[in-house]
């Protein structure tokens, strides 16, 4: 098993499907990583100050109400104004084929879908933290690539 | 303040890649069993201390003992972080028991003592719900509050000896449920045999009722002599047990003593010297 991590897992926007976010929780807490889950309803703001405050490594974004192509970019570039830029990010959710390339583009690392094992998450954030990858970086690796 | 930096500050604390001197400032522990509403009445405490005062809260969750992870969920209580006038003065950070035993573990006093250094006027830290022998908060805090809540037992329960000793003020919470009155009269005729029994109120998180009277208690409160010796002896206590658990060889002492038979004196004598 890798380095115990903080991660934020967080709901951005006006979704109230938390199943998903929860499970993901709960798969990165047995997995022997710091949970910090955010609740629902979260502004791009908010989330960004929990980032800083709990000092994670990682934030996890679930969107299933289609504002992700909205609210990841700009969470990507809320960490870099706040010069968190070896935050690494990653989505999941009801993301269609077709949006990923641009949140790729915006710094996202990584995005789940329905069906992922959670040990699959796992093996991401095992990966990631062992590479320069964050938001602010240069590196334009993703998994799955 | 650079939240960031104090962020990353209070990190290489918790994994002991940093000291931090002892600071005299107010360090109040909330503390009490689970459910009682602690969070809930942290987040209205906080409404009414920011932005006048600055406070940041340490909130103790537990460590899973077998994955090691941990998932720390009292930040979604906090609506005051909400509020951006009040949110600035207010410094929140969720902190997991990792491999220390009790409600809080040691290092909380280092983070604590950082945050006071940093200048903020009230650190609260909120342990895990709490049993009735839970005495640890008191090696962290010079100020201790015990919260509880109607429907916990019968008036026995406020005989018995353990954290209310030591509770400097205590707030039955939920006083808008029936049979908060009631609690309050067993803890009061209990405590009442005492030299100086601390003061006891009622407070509804719910509805606000007695918040206020509540933080302008918490604000006058004073570090009690009678409990400094207890403090000491928690400390002490305290120390000892960091000494064996962060000894280096600890997880292959514990691999010997159940797998090669080494007994449990070989083992504290290998851990301590």
């Amino acid at each position: 098993m890798g380095e115990r991590q903080r991660i934020v897992i967080a709901k951005p926007g006006l979704d109230g499907h938390d199943r998903g976010a929860k499970v993901v929780a709960r798969a990165l807490r047995d997995g022997g990583h710091e949970v910090i889950y955010t609740g629902l309803r979260r502004t791009p703001d908010q989330i960004i100050r929990t980032v800083i405050d709990e000092d994670a490594r990682f934030v996890g974004l679930s969107s299933l109400s289609g504002a992700h192509n909205h609210l990841f970019p700009r969470i990507c570039e809320l960490l870099r104004a706040s010069e968190l830029n070896d935050v690494v990010v990653f989505g999941g959710g009801i993301i269609p084929e077709a949006d990923r390339p641009a949140l790729y583009d915006s710094g996202v690392k990584a995005i789940f879908g329905p069906g992922t094992p959670s040990t699959e998450i796992l093996e991401f954030i095992e990966v990631a933290s062992s590479m320069d990858c964050g938001v602010g970086s240069n590196n334009d690796w993703r998994w799955g690539d | 303040m650079n939240r960031v930096k104090l962020a990353r500050s209070l990190s290489a604390i918790e994994n002991g890649d940093m000291e931090v001197d002892d600071a005299d400032g107010r360090i109040f522990a909330i503390t009490g069993p689970p459910g009682v509403g602690k969070s809930c009445l942290i987040d209205s405490i906080l409404h009414r201390l920011a932005p006048e005062f600055s406070v940041a809260v340490l909130a103790v969750d537990p460590t899973s003992p077998l994955s090691g992870g941990a998932l720390l969920g009292d930040r979604i209580r906090l609506t005051v972080l909400d509020d951006k006038e009040k949110s600035d003065s207010i410094y929140f950070r969720s902190v997991a028991t990792r491999s220390s035993i009790g409600s809080i573990p040691s290092v909380v006093k280092s983070l604590a003592n950082f945050l006071v250094l940093e200048a903020f006027d009230l650190v609260i830290i909120e342990t895990v719900g709490a049993g009735q022998s839970e005495t640890r908060c008191a090696a962290v805090a010079n100020r201790i509050i015990v919260v509880e809540g109607p429907a916990r037992g019968d008036g026995i329960q406020a005989e018995k000896a353990g954290l209310l000793e030591l509770a400097d003020l205590i707030v039955v919470n939920k006083s808008d449920i029936d049979g908060a009155q009631r609690v309050v009269n067993d803890l009061k005729m209990s405590l009442s045999i005492n030299q100086e029994p601390p003061p006891i109120i009622t407070t509804s998180a719910l509805t606000g009722d007695g918040i206020n009277e509540l933080v302008k208690m918490m604000l006058s409160l004073e570090e009690r002599e009678s409990s400094k010796r207890a403090r000491c002896r928690q400390q002490l206590i305290m120390a000892h047990e960091n000494t064996i658990v962060n000894n280096p060889n600890f997880e292959e002492v514990i691999d010997r003593i159940s797998q090669e038979g080494l007994s449990i004196e070989e083992a504290l004598r290998e851990l301590i010297d």
